[in-house]
C-alpha cells in the first residue's frame, strides 16, 4: 500500500514538473490550476478538517498580495511615490532587486498573514457556524474596501507590479513552478499534519467541540494554529498570484470575495470535504470545467457555472471522493465486512 | 465533399452578390478580451460592436490590401468578466494558445492595465480604444497604442471653462470651488487627478473629494454634502452607472450647482432616460458626430453615425457612444498599418503603427513615443434642451455655454 | 482628517442637514429592512441562508422597469412583482430549496449563491448591464427653504414598505398560516406532530420571502437605480442586518435595517463615500464581537 502511495506521489510530482514541457502553451492555465488546488486545500484544512467554515479566507490571499507588493516595491522605491506616479517616471528593477524583493515579499506575506490569522483568531474564532462564516466574510469585504480607500497602496487604481526580468516565457515558467512547488509543499505538509496528534485534535473539534474541550483539549489554541497554517500558505499564494497577474487591485484581484473566495469552498465540496485528496480532485475538475465553458459558451459561461454550482451542491454533497469512499471503501483502507447480514 | 459544397455556395454567393471581392480575401486574426458580462458589459458591448462594424466596413471596401493579396480581419473574443485577473489570463491564452499576433484592447483602464504587461512581454502590438488612464503611458510600453485621448483631459477642460466664466463674472478664478465625486477605479481616479492638476493651476479650492463605491446605486450622502457646501463646479465620473445615478439624484435632490460635468453621458443615454433633468450637464466626449472629421472608409463622422445606426438598429433611438467610434478607429489603425508595413510580421506592423499619421472620421491619429494619441483633442458637450451641443474647446464649439445651469 | 472635521462642522453649524441625512437613511433603510426581514424569515423558519436575496430584489426591479417601459405606471409593479416573485419562489423551492433544508450551513449558502449567479447573468443577457430606472414621475418636496429635499416617491415608497412590513407582521401574528410558520420555526417535529404540513409551510415561507423581495425591488427601481449585478449589495446588507439583529428578532431586524441606512448616510457624509461599505461590515464585526464577549461572560458564570 505504501509503495503504491509513494509511486502515486512520484508520478504526481513528475506530472507537475513535466506539464509545462508537454503543453507549453497551456502553462498559465496549469499555473492557475495549482493556485486553485492551493485555495481548496487551505480552505479544507480548517473548513473540512476542523469544521470551521470560513467565507473570508480570501482575506489572507489578498493581504499576502498587497504585503508582498509593498515589500517588493518598498525595498527599492518609495511605495507612495510608486503608486502615485501617474505623471511619469519609469520605475525599473534590476534582476537582483527583483528576486530579492520577491523572496522577501513572499516570506513577509506568509508570516504576516499567519500572524493576522492568529490575531483575528482571538476575535473571531469564538464564533460558531454561520456567525463565523459571515464574520470572516465581513473581514474580507472590509479589507477590500479599506485598501481601496488607501492612497498609499494605490487605492482603487491598483498597483502595476514590477515585471519579471528575462524572456517572456521565463516569467510564465517561473510562476508556474512557484505555484506548483507551493501547492506540492502544502500537500505534503498537510498529509503529515493530518497524521499527527494535531490532525486528530482538529477532527475532534469538528466532530464535537464541547466534548473535545471537556477532554482537556485547548481548542482555542488548535483553532488558531490551524487557521494560521492556512493563512501562511494563502498569503504566499496571493503574493505569487499578484506577481503573476502583474496588476493588482483591491476588489477584483486581491480581495475577490465572490469569486475565488467562494470558489474555494465549492471546489472542496465538489471533491469531498474533510479528505486529503478531495480538494485536489475538486479543484482540478472545477478549473477544467471553468476553462471549457469559458471557451465554448462565450457570454453565457456564468449561467452554466451557476447551474453547475446548484447541481453540485444539491446532488453531489459528499463530493467525488466521498462518493468513491462509499462505493469503494477498500481503496481508502477501510475494511468492510461484506458478508450477508453484516451491519456496519 | 463538404469543402466543394462550400466552394459552390461561395461561388454562388459571388455570382449573386455581384462584385464581392471580399470572399477571396485571406484572413488576419486579431484577438481581444472584452467585457461581455460583469459591470462593464454595456460598454464592452459598445466596443465590440465598434470593432465588428469597422471590420465589415473594411470588408466592403475591399479589405486590407497588401500587394496583390487582400485580407479581412477576424477577431477572437473572450469574455474577461470585467475583472483584471481574468483579463491577464485571457491575454496570455489568446497569445499562447490561439496564436494571436495582434491585439485589440479591452474595455476600461483597469483591464488594459492588466493586459498591457502581457502583450508587452510577448511583444504583441495592441491598439486599444478604451483604456485612457495616463498611468498606461508612463511605463515605457513599446507595443501599446491608444487611439483615444488620455483620461486627465476628460474633464480638465471644465476647469478652464469655469475659470473663463469666473473672469467674465468679474471674479478671480481662484475663488472657484470644486466638488469631485468619482468612482474608485483607475479610470475615474485618473480623471480626478487631471481635475486636481488643472485646479491647482488656477489655485482653485477642492471642497469635496469623494470616492464612490463601485457598486454605486446611491450617492445621496455626497450630494447632501454638495448642497451644504454649494461648490461652483461639480465633477462626477463613474462609467455609465455613475452617470445615470448622478443625473437622477441631482434632479431629485434639487442640487443646484451652476456647472456640472459628467463622463459617459451618451453611453448611459441620460437624455433618453431622464429627459429634462439632464439639461445643462456638461459631458466630456472623445468624439462627436457633429465634428468635421472624415476618412475614405467611414466617410464623415455624421456618416459613421448614420451607417452604424442602420447596421445596429438598437442604437437608433440614442446617440452612438464614442466608445463605439473609437473602437472602429482602432481597427482602422490596424488596416492602415498593415498596408503600410506590407507584411504580416508583428514587429513590422508595430513599427508601422508607431509611424501612423492618419486622419479618420474619429479625428487625427498620431502616437506619442509612449503610445497615446496626441493628434486629437477632447471635446466638451452640453446637453441643451435634450441635444448634445459642443461648447468647448472654442475651436470646435457650435453653441455657447449655458451658464448657470438651468 | 481636516475634511472629516470640516464635515462634522457642517452638521454642527447647519443642523438641518442632519435631518436630510436621517431622512435619506431611513428611506433607504426601509428597503434594506424589507429584504432583511424576508431573510430572517427563511433563516429562522427553515434555516436556509439565502444568498440570492438581493437578486430577487433585482428581479422585482426589472419586472417593474419592463412594465414602466411599456407605459404602465411603475406603482403597479409592486403587486405584479410580488405575485411574480411568489411564483418564482415557489418554483425555486420545489426545484432546489426543498432538497437543501436540513443540510449543513454551506449547502443552502452555496446553492443559493449558484442561483444568484444564474439570475444576475440571465438578467444581464436579457436587459444588458445598463443602469435602469423606472420613473414614477413625482416631484421632490422641499422643506426648510429647500435645504432638505424629500423626493415624494421615496416617501411613498417608504410608506408602502411600512405597510407591507405591517401586513406581514400582522399576518404572522394572527393568521393560522402565520401561527403555523412560527410553530414550525420553533420546533418542526412538534409542529408535524400537531398536524402541520411543514413541507407546505416551508414552500409558503420561501415564496413569501421572494415576494417581499420582489416588492422591495419594485421600490428600488422607482427610487434608485437597478442593474443586474447590484443584487449582491442587497444580499450582503440583508445578512449584516439579520446577523446584527439576531435571529428570531423580527422587530429588531427592521430597526437594524433603518439604523444601518442612517449610519451609512452619516458615514458617507463625514468620512467620504469610499468608507460607506466598510462602515457597514465594520458594524457587523463590532456586533459579533460584543455579542461573543457577552456570551463568553455568560459561559463563565455557568461554570
Amino acid at each position: 500500500m505504501t509503495v503504491v502511495k509513494a509511486l502515486a506521489y512520484l508520478i504526481a510530482i513528475a506530472i507537475g514538473i513535466g506539464l509545462p514541457f508537454v503543453f507549453p502553451n497551456y502553462t498559465t492555465q496549469f499555473s492557475v490550476m495549482w493556485v486553485m488546488i492551493l485555495l481548496a486545500l487551505t480552505w479544507d484544512a480548517q473548513g473540512g478538517q476542523m469544521g470551521y467554515n470560513s467565507l473570508g479566507n480570501i482575506f489572507f490571499f489578498g493581504a499576502g498580495m498587497y504585503i508582498s507588493a509593498a515589500v517588493q516595491i518598498g525595498l527599492v522605491y518609495d511605495v507612495g511615490e510608486y503608486t502615485a506616479a501617474h505623471g511619469g517616471g519609469i520605475y525599473d528593477f534590476t534582476s537582483a532587486q527583483y528576486f530579492t524583493g520577491l523572496a522577501l515579499g513572499f516570506l513577509t506575506a506568509g508570516v504576516l498573514s499567519a500572524i493576522s490569522a492568529a490575531v483575528l483568531g482571538w476575535v473571531l474564532i469564538g464564533l460558531r457556524g454561520p456567525y463565523f462564516a459571515i464574520g470572516t466574510l465581513g473581514v474580507a469585504i472590509a479589507a477590500g474596501e479599506l485598501v481601496g480607500a488607501w492612497d498609499w497602496l494605490g487605492a482603487g487604481s491598483g498597483i502595476s507590479m514590477p515585471t519579471f526580468p528575462g524572456a517572456p516565457d521565463a516569467a510564465k515558467f517561473g510562476f508556474y513552478y512557484m505555484n506548483f512547488v507551493l501547492a506540492a509543499v502544502l500537500f505534503g505538509f498537510l498529509a503529515w499534519l493530518y497524521s499527527t496528534r494535531f490532525g486528530l485534535a482538529i477532527n475532534a473539534i469538528r466532530d464535537d467541540e464541547e466534548k473535545a474541550e471537556g477532554m482537556g483539549l485547548h481548542t482555542k489554541t488548535y483553532k488558531r494554529a490551524c487557521w494560521s497554517v492556512s493563512a501562511f500558505f494563502l498569503g504566499i499564494s496571493g503574493a505569487i498570484f499578484g506577481n503573476m497577474i502583474g496588476f493588482i487591485e483591491p476588489l477584483e484581484v486581491a480581495f475577490q470575495t465572490i469569486n475565488f473566495g467562494i470558489f474555494m469552498v465549492l471546489m472542496v465540496l465538489l471533491g469531498g470535504k474533510g479528505t486529503l485528496l478531495g480538494p485536489v480532485v475538486g479543484a482540478i475538475l472545477f478549473h477544467a470545467i471553468k476553462e471549457v465553458t469559458w471557451t465554448h459558451m462565450l457570454g453565457t459561461q456564468w449561467v452554466a457555472l451557476g447551474l453547475l454550482i446548484v447541481i453540485i451542491v444539491v446532488f453531489f454533497q459528499q463530493g467525488i471522493i466521498g462518493w468513491l469512499r462509499d462505493k469503494r471503501p477498500e481503496w481508502f483502507g477501510i475494511r468492510v465486512d461484506r458478508r450477508e447480514g453484516a451491519t456496519s | 465533399m463538404r469543402k466543394s459544397v462550400l466552394t459552390a455556395l461561395a461561388a454562388g454567393a459571388i455570382a449573386f452578390a455581384g462584385p464581392a471581392i471580399a470572399a477571396e480575401c485571406e484572413t488576419i486574426t486579431l484577438g481581444s478580451a472584452i467585457s461581455l458580462t460583469g459591470k462593464y458589459s454595456t460598454n464592452g458591448l459598445h466596443a465590440k460592436n465598434g470593432y465588428e462594424f469597422a471590420i465589415s466596413k473594411i470588408k466592403e471596401n475591399g479589405g486590407v490590401k497588401m500587394g496583390d493579396t487582400c485580407y479581412n480581419f477576424e477577431v477572437i473574443y473572450y469574455d474577461d468578466e470585467s475583472t483584471p485577473a481574468r483579463g491577464a489570463q485571457l491575454a496570455e491564452r489568446l497569445i499562447a494558445q490561439d496564436g494571436v499576433q495582434y491585439m485589440l484592447g479591452p474595455y476600461s483602464s483597469g483591464l488594459t492595465k492588466a493586459i498591457a504587461p502581457v502583450t508587452e512581454k510577448y511583444q504583441i502590438p495592441m491598439v486599444e480604444a478604451e483604456g485612457a488612464s495616463r498611468s498606461l503611458f508612463n511605463k515605457g510600453y513599446k507595443y501599446l497604442f491608444a487611439v483615444l485621448s488620455t483620461s486627465e483631459q476628460y474633464l480638465a477642460t471644465t476647469v478652464g471653462l469655469a475659470a473663463e466664466v469666473a473672469e467674465k463674472e468679474g471674479k478671480d478664478p481662484s475663488a472657484v470651488r470644486i466638488a469631485i465625486a468619482v468612482e474608485n477605479d483607475p479610470f475615474s481616479l485618473d480623471i480626478r487627478q487631471g481635475v486636481l492638476d488643472d485646479a491647482a493651476k488656477f489655485d482653485m479650492k477642492i471642497v469635496i473629494d469623494d470616492k464612490l463605491p463601485r457598486d454605486l446605486s446611491d450617492m445621496s450622502a455626497t450630494l447632501t454634502k454638495v448642497r451644504a457646501l454649494k461648490p461652483d463646479v461639480l465633477i462626477v465620473s463613474g462609467h455609465s452607472k455613475g452617470a445615470a445615478t448622478a443625473v437622477r439624484q441631482i434632479e431629485e435632490q434639487n442640487v443646484s450647482v451652476p456647472m456640472i460635468a459628467v463622463t459617459h453621458c451618451e453611453a448611459a443615454d441620460v437624455t433618453g432616460k431622464f429627459g429634462d433633468a439632464a439639461n445643462g450637464i456638461l459631458c466630456s466626449t472623445q468624439w462627436a458626430e457633429t465634428l468635421t472629421y472624415e476618412d475614405p472608409i467611414f466617410g464623415t463622422a455624421a456618416n459613421y453615425e448614420q451607417e452604424f445606426k442602420s447596421a445596429y438598429p438598437e442604437y437608433a433611438e440614442k446617440l452612438v457612444p464614442y466608445q463605439t467610434a473609437q473602437a472602429s478607429a482602432a481597427v482602422y489603425v490596424f488596416k492602415d498599418a498593415f498596408e503600410r508595413a506590407n507584411s504580416l510580421d508583428k514587429d513590422a506592423v508595430r513599427d508601422a503603427i508607431s509611424d501612423t499619421d492618419l486622419m479618420t472620421f474619429y479625428g487625427g491619429i498620431r502616437f506619442a513615443p509612449e503610445g497615446n494619441n496626441i493628434a486629437k483633442p477632447m471635446v466638451l458637450r452640453q446637453i441643451q434642451s435634450g441635444k448634445y451641443n459642443v461648447v468647448a474647446p472654442s475651436k470646435f464649439a457650435s453653441h455657447a455655454l449655458e451658464w448657470p445651469r438651468p | 482628517m481636516d475634511t472629516i472635521l470640516a464635515n462634522i462642522d457642517i452638521l454642527r453649524v447647519a443642523p438641518v442637514f442632519n435631518v436630510q441625512l436621517i431622512l435619506d437613511g431611513l428611506l433607504i433603510g426601509g428597503v434594506f429592512a424589507l429584504a432583511a426581514y424576508g431573510l430572517a424569515l427563511v433563516w429562522g423558519v427553515m434555516n436556509v441562508k439565502n444568498l440570492a436575496q438581493g437578486d430577487f430584489v433585482m428581479m422585482g426591479g426589472y419586472i417593474t422597469w419592463v412594465m414602466a417601459e411599456s407605459g404602465i405606471h411603475p406603482f403597479f409593479g409592486i403587486p405584479v412583482a410580488f405575485i411574480a416573485l411568489w411564483g418564482f419562489g415557489w418554483m425555486l423551492y420545489k426545484l432546489v430549496i426543498a432538497r437543501v433544508i436540513g443540510r449543513d450551513l454551506f449547502t443552502s449558502l452555496l446553492a443559493t449563491f449558484g442561483i444568484a449567479i444564474v439570475i444576475e447573468q440571465v438578467l444581464n443577457i436579457l436587459y444588458t448591464s445598463d443602469t435602469q430606472t423606472a420613473d414614477a414621475g413625482f416631484e421632490s418636496l422641499l422643506l426648510f427653504d429647500g435645504l432638505v429635499t424629500v423626493p415624494q416617491v421615496k416617501l411613498i415608497g417608504f410608506a408602502l414598505a411600512a405597510l407591507l412590513a405591517l401586513g406581514v407582521i400582522l399576518f404572522m401574528k394572527n393568521s393560522r398560516t402565520g401561527q403555523a410558520i412560527r410553530a414550525t420555526s420553533q420546533d418542526p417535529r412538534a409542529a408535524r406532530v400537531m398536524g402541520i404540513d411543514t413541507e407546505k409551510i416551508y414552500a409558503f415561507t420561501f415564496s413569501l420571502n421572494a415576494a417581499i423581495c420582489g416588492a422591495a425591488g419594485a421600490l428600488v427601481a422607482m427610487i434608485w437605480v437597478i442593474q443586474p449585478f447590484f443584487g449582491i449589495t442587497y444580499s450582503i446588507r440583508s445578512f449584516v442586518i439579520v446577523v446584527a439583529a439576531g435571529l428570531g428578532n423580527l422587530p429588531g431586524v427592521i430597526a437594524a435595517g433603518l439604523g444601518m441606512g442612517v449610519v451609512e448616510q452619516f458615514g458617507g457624509f463625514v468620512l467620504g463615500a469610499e468608507f460607506q461599505q466598510a462602515i457597514v461590515v465594520g458594524m457587523l464585526l463590532l456586533v459579533l464581537i460584543i455579542r461573543q464577549t457577552l456570551q463568553a461572560r455568560k459561559r463563565q458564570v455557568v461554570q
